[in-house]
């Protein structure tokens, strides 16, 4: 599996885009495995009486997804340091996020590289954030 | 000071351990649900390769190490059982908000859960917010400050953590109580292309086949270069608020009121006559951008409706 070396990142590269697909099962598999059983999450009906017109996604997910998205650009050896997330419409059984990333800072002191990261499904944007990873130095690989 | 306000600074969840060291299988369980295919988090030779002891849990599965996990309890917080918790959850219901939704997660990483580490929770409360009107409804935000520790009491995560406590609207698509029927539209000849659209959540413009130009509402002749030929463009559903009034009185049981009814331009040119949803009466602004969403009325009839474009209000 090969990885990103702090001194390979430039600020302004983008990330290749990732479409999920949000499947009800995703929804109600993520949700039981962050260990989040609030109805919302799995039951059409209560969540309908909640005011949602069905389940949607937990943002424990939302922060899994996200962080493996910029992982698995980043490679192994990449250390998660921050995952800072902010969630906007939600997502529901059928549609499609597509999350991008663009770098957007780097700091040499620790290797440290800053990932803006946004997750659109068909309703506008669920997730706008930016991920902290710690990168391997050339040498280390 | 309100007793929301007097809320501020508060320890509502004492330290509170999960109930499970961190290990593999729930590591395997949360890996697969999200796809994540990264090798350090069950493969113990991949993980050592990159420097590290073993394998490493998700970094943001650190949350799930403390969820409470399922009980019969209230709803609320996904950890519980802790007095102040449970006061400012009993606040928050007898004013009405029994609906939670997450909205921010800033979380600050120390370093990486290993197997056999033990994590805790300990939650701050900063602030609650006035009540603040949402496209969910009227609601407070809660902010709070949580930190997970180890079984050494070093801190290995923070995270600040906000939640909008809410008082549902009636759900635009529920099968809960019978409501009146929406008035029919009067469908012939000339548009019922596009209520047949509408019912298969396409929102379709008319477009002249001899000169192009889009026309809503539907009719039989381009006023434009007189054809009567014509089909039908798909429309992006991006639009504007063109102009707009709330709907007090008189009042049809078939609708939620105060009702937007707007006229809403949309990016190819055309306009129509529409609800608006998901906003407050007192926010919506001429030229406002807007972006489509349905109305499933009943079972016979779907309409578009509009709502703000996410990320403007808040």
């Amino acid at each position: 599996m090969n990885g990103r070396t702090y001194e390979e990142v430039a600020v302004g590269e983008e990330l290749p885009a990732l479409p999920i697909p949000l499947t009800r099962t995703l929804i109600v598999a993520t949700a039981i495995a962050s260990r989040d059983y609030q109805d919302v999450h799995h039951d059409p009906g209560l969540a309908a009486e909640r005011g949602s017109k069905d389940i949607f996604m937990n943002i424990l997910t939302t922060n899994g997804l996200v962080d493996r998205y910029v992982t698995e650009w980043a490679g192994p050896a990449a250390v998660v340091t921050a995952i800072k997330i902010r969630l906007g419409v939600p997502n529901y059984p059928g549609d499609t996020m597509t999350l991008t990333g663009t770098v957007t800072a780097k700091h040499d002191d620790d290797r440290r590289v800053e990932i803006a990261v946004r997750g659109e499904n068909g309703l506008g944007a669920h997730v706008t954030g930016t991920v902290a990873v710690r990168l391997p130095a050339k040498d280390v690989r | 000071m309100t007793a929301y306000e007097e809320f501020a600074g508060r320890e509502i969840l004492p330290p509170q351990e999960g109930p499970d060291p961190v290990n593999v299988p729930m590591i395997r369980h949360w890996a697969e649900a999200m796809g994540d295919r990264n090798p350090i988090y069950l493969d113990e030779d991949a993980a050592r390769a990159t420097g590290r002891p073993g394998i490493v849990a998700p970094a943001s599965m650190i949350q799930a190490w403390t969820m409470r996990g399922y009980a019969p309890a209230p709803d609320g917080g996904g950890t519980g059982g802790a007095s102040g918790a449970e006061e400012l959850y009993a606040l928050l219901e007898k004013d009405g908000y029994t609906s939670v939704v997450a909205t921010d997660s800033e979380f600050e990483f120390h370093r990486e859960l290993v197997v056999g580490d033990r994590v805790s929770v300990r939650e701050v409360v900063e602030s609650i917010s006035p009540e603040k009107s949402t496209a969910l409804g009227a609601g407070r935000f809660v902010t709070t400050v949580r930190t997970y520790t180890d079984q050494d009491g070093e801190v290995v995560a923070v995270q600040r953590w906000r939640l909008l406590w809410f008082r549902p609207k009636a759900s635009p698509s529920s099968e809960q109580a019978p409501k009146a029927s929406r008035p029919r539209p009067v469908i012939n000849r000339d548009n019922a292309f596009w209520f047949e659209a509408a019912r298969a959540h396409r929102l379709v413009i008319q477009r002249c086949a001899g000169c192009g130009t889009l026309r809503h509402p539907p009719g039989p002749c381009c006023p434009h270069c007189g054809s009567f030929e014509w089909d039908a463009a798909e429309a992006s559903g991006r639009g504007q608020v063109y102009s707009f009034v709330v709907n007090h009185h008189p009042r049809h049981p078939a609708f939620d009121y105060p009702l937007i009814v707007a006229v809403v331009e949309l990016e190819e040119g055309t306009r129509l006559v529409t609800d608006l949803v998901g906003v407050a009466p007192g926010e919506v602004e001429i030229g406002m951008p807007v972006v489509l969403d349905w109305l499933d009325a009943d079972p016979g009839l779907s309409l578009p409706v509009f709502r703000p474009q996410p990320g403007v209000a808040s």
